[in-house]
C-alpha cells in the first residue's frame, strides 16, 4: 500500500502512499512547537511524579516529596469543618434546651444536626421518617407517652426508658393481668370492649359496661378514670386513635394479658449533651412538639453561662 | 518596494494555466523549490519549523475596518465589567456579571437564574447559526476581523512594528545574533506583550465579580486563589498564543477553518486573486517591453508581505487564509501606483469569478447575499432570537415548587385529624423582598401552618416573606379533621401580596389512612 508515495500536485506536499478510493493522505509535517509541547508534558509528568504519590509498588506507592495524601486532605478538610462548627457547638453547650427557641439560628442548627444524628442512632427503631412502628412510637404526631416538650424529650433521651441499672430512667411496669392471673379471660374481654368503646371503635354494649368496672379497679390508677393516660407512668391515652401496639380487639387483649415493656437506651451514656440537645430539638421539630415557642428570627438573645 | 522576497519562495502557480505562448514571467517563481521534495528520512524532517511571519504595515479601507473592529471589540472586552447598572439595594450594580458564587447571570436589565440557562443555550444557538450565516454570505469574516485570536495577533503585530520596526527591520532583528541591542529590544517587546496579556487575563476575571472590589482585593492579595490562577493562565495563553503562536493557532489548532469547507459555497464571498487577470505575472518594465504579453500582476509580492498568516493568496483559497483582506489593500495601492484598475485581489464569489472570466456582467451583490441559503439561516437565527425575546417577556418572577413528605405519608393525630407535611420552595426572582400568600386550593376543611409557628395559627393561607432574589424553603403542614381525611388531590397556590402581583400554583396530593 505504502509504495505509492508522490508529491501531491495541488499542495506540493508528499503523500503517505496510502490510497482509498482515490482519497490520499498528505504527509504534512508536524509543527515543531508541537514536539516541544509534547516534551513539556513529559517534563510536567516528571515533576508530578516527584511531588505527588505516583509510582505503585508492592506495599504501596511512592510518597512524593510534598507528602500529599487523599487521607490527609480529608483529615484537614474535616478539621476545618470542626473548626467551623465549634462556635455553634459551644453555644449549644451553654444554652439550656428550653431557651433554645429564643435563638433562631442556633435552633435551626440544632435541628439540622439532630437530623443527621437521628439517621445514625434512631432510625433502627423509629424509622427514617421517625414514623415508628408497632412498639416504637411515631415521633411525628402529638401523642407523647412521657411528655413532648423540649425538656421532656431531652430527659427521655438522656435517661432512656426502662434502661436497666439506670436510676433516673423513665420507669413503669404494667402488670400482665392475664398471665399473672389478676384478671380472668372474661374480665379481659370486657375491659377490651370498654377500651374499644372509649376510643370510639365499638358501640356501647353490656360487655363494655362490665368492663368499665374492671377498668376502674385495675387500670384507672395509671391510665386515669377518663382513660386519657398519665405521663408520670408513661401510661398511654386510650381514647385517641393512636395505638403503639395496635387497637384491634386481639391486640388490646394481648396487651392486657401479657403487658408491654418497651425500652429505649439511655443515650446520655453514649452521646454527649450537645448531641442529645440537637436530637431533642429535631424530634421536637417534627410537627408534634409541645409547648411550641415561635422560633426567634434574630439571634440577638444573649445566652448566659449555664445556670 | 517590489524587491523579491527570499523568505517566501513563490510556489508554482499550479492551479492556473498561464498562456504557453507568453514569455516566462519570473523564472524564480516558476522553479521554486519545494521544502519536501527530498524523501524525509531523518527525524528532523518530520517536524516543520515555524516560518517567521513579519507582516508589513499597510493602509487602506480594510485596514481601517480592522482598526475600527479592533477598537470596538477590545473596548467592549476591557470596558464592559466597569459599566454600572442600578438594580437596587439587593443586587449587584455591575452591568454584566457572571456571579458563579450566587449562581446568577446579570446582563443589563436581564437577570438569568440557573434554571433559565436555556437563554444562554439560545444565545449559543444564535451564535452558531450566526456563524453559518456570516460564513455562507461573506466567508471567513469572523476569522479575518472579529476572532479574538485575530484581534490580539493584530495588536501584538503592531507592538512588533512599534518596537522592532516594519517587516524588514523585524526580519533583520530575528536573524541577527543575540547581542545587547537585540536583548533590550526583545525584553521591551515581550514586556509589552506581558502587560497586554496580563491586562487581558485581568479583565476576564472582572466579569465574575464586582470589578472595583476585585481589583482592590487583587492588588492587596485578598482575592480568591482562583482569581490569581485564572489571570496567570490567561496571561500565559495570551502571551503565547498572541505573541508567538499566532497563525499557528489558525492553521493547526482551530477547528473553524475545517468547518469552512462545509459552510462555504460557490456564492460565498471570499478573498480571491483574479488569476485570469493577473497571470502571467510580469514586472512593469517587462510589460512595457512586451505589451499584452502579461497580466496585471507585477509580482511585487506586496500581497504576501502584508499577510498576517504569511500565505500567498495567489495560490488560491487555502486554509491559512483568514480573509482579513489586507492583501486587497496592498494590491489596490500598487495598482493605483502602476495605473492599473483596482481589484486584482478582491472579494469575489466562485460564481462571480466564473462569470467574470466568461465576460458576463456580475450578479448584483444583494442578489448574491440574499439567496435561499442565507435567508434560511437568517430566518432560523431570527426565529430563535424572537422566541427568546418572547420567552423573556413572558417569564414569571414567582414560582412555587411542592414536595410532599413520603416518609411518613401521613401522620395520625390524637384528635383523629390527619396531617401531611410538605416542603415548599418559593422563588422570588425580583430584586426586592416580597410578601407572598401561600394558600390551599381544594382540600376542604384543611388548614396549613409552617414549622415556625404553632398549630394554633393554622389557617387556609399563610403569609411568607421571601427575601430578594432568592428561594425560600418552607416546611408546611396541612391538617384535615377527622372524617374528611381521605386521600385527595389539591393544589398550593402562591400570590404576591403587593401591587405588582403575580403568582403560581402546583398540584399535589394529600394522603390519609386507607379506608
Amino acid at each position: 500500500m505504502a509504495d505509492n508515495k508522490h508529491v501531491d500536485e495541488a499542495t506540493g506536499t508528499e503523500t503517505v502512499g496510502h490510497e482509498w478510493d482515490g482519497i490520499e493522505e498528505l504527509d504534512t509535517p508536524m509543527p515543531r512547537w508541537w514536539l516541544w509541547t509534547f516534551a513539556a508534558t513529559i517534563v510536567f509528568a516528571i515533576g508530578y511524579v516527584i511531588l505527588y504519590p505516583a509510582l505503585p509498588g508492592i506495599a504501596g506507592a511512592t510518597e512524593g516529596t510534598l507528602g500529599w495524601t487523599s487521607r490527609g486532605q480529608l483529615a484537614s478538610e474535616m478539621a476545618a469543618e470542626q473548626d467551623r462548627r465549634a462556635p455553634v457547638i459551644a453555644a449549644l453547650a451553654r444554652i439550656p434546651i428550653e431557651r433554645l427557641p429564643e435563638d433562631g439560628t442556633l435552633m435551626r442548627a440544632a435541628v439540622e444536626g439532630g437530623r443527621s444524628i437521628f439517621k445514625v442512632a434512631c432510625v433502627q427503631c423509629h424509622g427514617a421518617g421517625a414514623a415508628g412502628g408497632e412498639g416504637y412510637p411515631n415521633l411525628n404526631d402529638d401523642d407523647w407517652l412521657w411528655g413532648g416538650d423540649l425538656k421532656a424529650i431531652e430527659y427521655t433521651l438522656i435517661h432512656g426508658i426502662r434502661q436497666p441499672g439506670h436510676d433516673e430512667t423513665r420507669m413503669s411496669q404494667m402488670p400482665a393481668f392475664g398471665r399473672d392471673g389478676i384478671l380472668d379471660p372474661r374480665a379481659i374481654a370486657d375491659v377490651t370492649s370498654y377500651i374499644r368503646l372509649v376510643s370510639g371503635q365499638e358501640p356501647a354494649s353490656a360487655a363494655a359496661r362490665r368492663g368499665k368496672n374492671v377498668f376502674a379497679t385495675n387500670c384507672a390508677v395509671c391510665h386515669g378514670n377518663d382513660a386519657k393516660g398519665n405521663r408520670t407512668f408513661g401510661a398511654p391515652n386510650l381514647t385517641d386513635p393512636i395505638w403503639l401496639y395496635g387497637g384491634s380487639r386481639q391486640a388490646i387483649a394481648r396487651t392486657v394479658t401479657n403487658s408491654r415493656y418497651g425500652v429505649m437506651p439511655a443515650w446520655g451514656e453514649k452521646l454527649d449533651p450537645v448531641t442529645i440537645k440537637m436530637l431533642a430539638a429535631y424530634v421536637h421539630s417534627l410537627g408534634g412538639g409541645e409547648d411550641f415557642v415561635a422560633v426567634a428570627r434574630d439571634p440577638e438573645i444573649q445566652v448566659d453561662e449555664r445556670p | 518596494m517590489s524587491d523579491p522576497d527570499p523568505h517566501y519562495p513563490v510556489p508554482p502557480a499550479q492551479r492556473f494555466e498561464p498562456d504557453p505562448e507568453a514569455p516566462v514571467a519570473s523564472p524564480e517563481a516558476m522553479t521554486a523549490h519545494h521544502p519536501h521534495e527530498a524523501p524525509r528520512e531523518d527525524f528532523e524532517a518530520l517536524f516543520a519549523k515555524r516560518k517567521g511571519v513579519f507582516p508589513k504595515a499597510v493602509s487602506g479601507n480594510f485596514r481601517r475596518l480592522k482598526w475600527a473592529i479592533m477598537g470596538i471589540t477590545l473596548a467592549i472586552y476591557y470596558a464592559t465589567p466597569w459599566l454600572r447598572w442600578d438594580r437596587g439595594p439587593y443586587a449587584p450594580d455591575q452591568a454584566v456579571l457572571v456571579d458563579l458564587a450566587h449562581r446568577r447571570f446579570y446582563m443589563f436589565g436581564i437577570e438569568i437564574w440557573p434554571h433559565e440557562f436555556y437563554y444562554v443555550a439560545g444565545l449559543l444557538v444564535m451564535a452558531g447559526i450566526g456563524l453559518f450565516l456570516v460564513t455562507s454570505a461573506v466567508g471567513r469574516a469572523w476569522c479575518g476581523y472579529a476572532c479574538p485570536q485575530t484581534v490580539w495577533t493584530d495588536l501584538f503585530q503592531h507592538v512588533d512594528r512599534l518596537v522592532d520596526g516594519d517587516r524588514n527591520a523585524q526580519r533583520r532583528l530575528a536573524l541577527a545574533p543575540w547581542g545587547p541591542r537585540k536583548i533590550a529590544k526583545r525584553a521591551l517587546k515581550w514586556g509589552i506583550y506581558l502587560v497586554i496579556a496580563f491586562w487581558t487575563g485581568g479583565a476576564w476575571i472582572l466579569y465574575f465579580a464586582d470589578a472595583p472590589t476585585l481589583v482592590r482585593d487583587f492588588w492587596s492579595g485578598e482575592a480568591a486563589p482562583v482569581a490569581y490562577m485564572t489571570v496567570a493562565i490567561l496571561t500565559a495563553t495570551t502571551f503565547i498564543l498572541g505573541g508567538f503562536l499566532r497563525e499557528q493557532v489558525c492553521i493547526y489548532m482551530c477547528p473553524w477553518p475545517r468547518i469552512q469547507t462545509a459552510m462555504l459555497d460557490e456564492k460565498s464571498l471570499t478573498v480571491t486573486y483574479k488569476h485570469w487577470r493577473g497571470e502571467p505575472r510580469g514586472s512593469v518594465k517587462q510589460a512595457q517591453k512586451h505589451p499584452r504579453a502579461f497580466g496585471d500582476c507585477i509580482d511585487c509580492l506586496q500581497c504576501v508581505a502584508v499577510c498576517p498568516t504569511g500565505i500567498d493568496i495567489r495560490e488560491g483559497p487555502q486554509i491559512g487564509c483568514i480573509t482579513c483582506a489586507l492583501c486587497i489593500d496592498a494590491c489596490d495601492s500598487v495598482m493605483d501606483q502602476v495605473g492599473r484598475p483596482r481589484g486584482l485581489i478582491d472579494y469575489v464569489t466562485l460564481d462571480g469569478a466564473e462569470q467574470e472570466q466568461r465576460g458576463e456582467p456580475p450578479t448584483p451583490i444583494l442578489k448574491t447575499l440574499l439567496r435561499p441559503r442565507t435567508l434560511v439561516y437568517l430566518g432560523a437565527w431570527s426565529a430563535v432570537g424572537l422566541a427568546m425575546l418572547f420567552a423573556l417577556g413572558q417569564r414569571t418572577r414567582i414560582d412555587i415548587a411542592v414536595q410532599k413528605d413520603r416518609n411518613p405519608p401521613y401522620v395520625q393525630m390524637s384528635d383523629g385529624a390527619v396531617r401531611n407535611a410538605y416542603t415548599i420552595k418559593l422563588r422570588n426572582m425580583e430584586n426586592r423582598p416580597r410578601r407572598m400568600d401561600v394558600a390551599l386550593s381544594g382540600l376542604t376543611g384543611g388548614l396549613i401552618w409552617t414549622d415556625e409557628m404553632g398549630l394554633d395559627r393554622a389557617a387556609r393561607a399563610q403569609s411568607v416573606t421571601v427575601p430578594a432574589d432568592s428561594v425560600a424553603r418552607i416546611r408546611l403542614y396541612a391538617i384535615v379533621p377527622q372524617g374528611r381525611a381521605a386521600t385527595q388531590d389539591f393544589a398550593f397556590t402562591v400570590r404576591a401580596d403587593d401591587d405588582e402581583g403575580g403568582g403560581d400554583s402546583q398540584d399535589t396530593t394529600f394522603e390519609g389512612p386507607r379506608p
